[in-house]
């Protein structure tokens, strides 16, 4: 994955020092040059999407850079994105930083990420809620029994550190504290799902689009947002609803109403064709 | 041209550590070399961080100190066999297999290991999960026998004959010829032979990475899960936002943990000299 994205970020710098005397959005020969920047988590979805679109339009030529939610709408503030793709909502000091520079940030949202909390198929419990979740993973649960299980110490898998569903699932669902020290940081999705297939009484999260592949290794528990929510199970449908507790909007910012060549890539984006390429990278379609 | 190749490996050891401190040197200011002393290593967080690297050397540590008595047995019973026992064929028909399992790429033996050994070690010690130091320890055990084997070899075999002739010749039986004469004799090779693999357990990363667990505590369990050093930079490194405090603690996690090495080949290569001035 890593390697695809240098590889990806390099062909897109020998593209751009090619294109470097066309800069500008719209040419005279009808080539279209769009940057999308941002989320780390929606790079390789949003490069999906650009491969797409560049195969059907001749001449199209989109570059997209990560650096994360915060660096892409830096960048939509300081002009040098067209695009700014973010797994997060703008801040109120973002807009008020824009309208100090005259640009007006127009959020869409383009699809949601979902994420699963996964225990073995054999663990009798089914439903948490968010506090719970949070409980274990900061290590105030230790034993499946706390929690209506049996009398079972709990293995707390978690991704590495840097990973940003790491820090997303910190914030949703821990309240911002600390991990505890034994939960496991496993190097990848891959490696949660193998190891709770195989230990009865772990607990991951992985996402969405990875827990339905893995349907018969792990069993997805149903969430409530708080003790009188009801526990919903996650699915394309709960997280495109909202009703799912642990899912955000992945957006698109764009500065003013998008018109031109960002308006065509949004709109494919948005097409039945566009939304097919959220569900196979395993995020949710917003419509 | 020829002094140019032999000495280049000594300028490029040399550039290593002075670019790993380079990176390093603005910790030592902000937040101070004493915080790499804590007993905590919590890098992302939206509280305090905590760079303690603590809990990452005695993951190394207990990883380590696990595979090398492991090692001991098999690399050293192994190399006597093959140099004083076995047959020749035995030993046209071992060694190639050796020498297969140093050529086998890490990243295959951590998958054995997660696939094949981890659920096997946590069925036989009925243990909550197989991702544990134990695991880590006998994969990389499993990788630094060959460099073990090779080397003590090299060491029993260069024995002088006469002293094993004499030997015989006063009625010693050859179990005791062995272990009396020539393994003693050949012990420093031995010695330095186990140390160069330890250098090779330490300074693994893939296997490590794949099948301890990386939980960041200080344990001494061997049932329980550790992060190493080198499973920490291979994480890590990464997604680091560059210049950063995390950044220039993880170049200190690389400096101990090539000072290690560094240390533990130069002692081995003192233990090989003195052997072979004998």
């Amino acid at each position: 994955m890593k390697e695809k994205l240098q590889l990806l970020t390099a062909l897109m710098l020998t593209m751009s020092l090619f294109f470097a005397c066309s800069k500008g959005k719209n040419d005279g020969d009808g080539s279209t040059y769009l940057t999308i920047k941002g989320s780390d988590t929606m790079v390789h979805l949003a490069s999906s999407w650009a491969e797409t679109f560049m195969d059907e339009h001749k001449g199209a030529d989109i570059s997209v850079t990560g650096g994360g939610s915060g660096t892409g709408i830096a960048a939509l503030l300081n002009g040098t994105t067209d695009i700014c793709i973010a797994s997060r909502s703008i801040k109120q000091k973002e807009i008020e930083l824009a309208g100090s520079k005259g640009i007006e940030p127009i959020e869409l949202a383009t699809a949601r990420d979902g994420i699963a909390v996964v225990v073995n198929p054999q663990n009798p419990v089914d439903v948490l809620t968010i506090e719970q979740i949070g409980k274990i993973y900061i290590g105030a649960y230790t034993n499946w029994k706390q929690l209506g299980g049996p009398d079972k110490e709990i293995v707390v898998l978690s991704r590495e550190s840097s990973s940003g569903t790491y820090v997303f699932f910190q914030k949703r669902v821990m309240s911002k504290k600390d991990y505890t020290r034994d939960a496991m940081l496993m190097p990848s999705t891959s490696a949660i799902v193998q190891s709770i297939s195989q230990d009865k009484w772990a607990i991951g999260y992985i996402g969405l689009g990875y827990a339905f592949e893995a349907k018969d290794k792990v069993k997805m528990l149903q969430v409530k947002e708080n003790v009188e929510a009801p526990a919903v199970i996650p699915s394309v449908a709960t997280v495109q609803s909202g009703e799912y507790a642990i899912a955000r909007p992945l957006h698109f910012y764009t500065n003013g109403t998008p018109s031109g060549s960002v308006k065509s890539f949004i709109d494919f984006v948005l097409s039945e064709e566009g939304q097919k390429i959220v569900l196979e990278t395993g995020y949710v379609p917003v419509n | 041209m020829l002094v140019g190749g032999a000495s280049t490996s000594i300028l490029v050891v040399f550039l290593i550590f002075l670019f790993l401190g380079k990176e390093a040197i603005p910790f030592i200011e902000e937040p101070g070399l004493g915080s790499l002393f804590e007993t905590r290593w919590i890098p992302v967080t939206f509280k305090q961080q905590a760079f303690g690297v603590l809990p990452l050397f005695t993951g190394s540590l207990v990883v380590t100190v696990l595979a090398t008595i492991l090692l001991l047995p098999f690399g050293v019973f192994g190399a006597i066999y093959i140099a004083e026992i076995g047959s020749s064929v035995e030993r046209s028909f071992l060694k190639p297999f050796i020498e297969v399992l140093a050529g086998i790429p890490s990243v295959v033996i951590g998958f054995f290991g997660l696939v094949v050994l981890s659920p096997a070690l946590k069925y036989v010690f009925n243990l909550n999960t197989g991702l544990t130091a134990i695991t880590g320890a006998i994969l990389l055990a499993l990788m630094a026998i060959p460099t073990v084997i090779s080397i003590s070899e090299d060491a029993i075999r260069s024995v002088p004959a006469a002293y094993k002739e004499a030997s015989l010749a006063l009625g010693a039986g050859k179990l005791q010829t062995i272990f009396r004469i020539i393994v003693p004799a050949a012990l420093p090779g031995i010695i330095a032979a186990i140390m160069l693999g330890m250098g090779r357990v330490i300074g693994e990363t893939m296997a490590v990475l794949m099948v301890t667990g990386n939980a960041a505590k200080i344990t001494f369990n061997p049932f329980d899960s550790v992060r190493t050093m080198t499973a920490t930079i291979a994480a890590e490194m990464g997604e680091v936002a560059f210049g950063s405090q995390h950044y220039q603690a993880l170049f200190w996690v690389g400096l101990i943990l090539l000072v290690i090495t560094f240390g533990l080949n130069i002692v081995a290569q003192k233990v090989l000299r003195k052997y072979q001035i004998r």
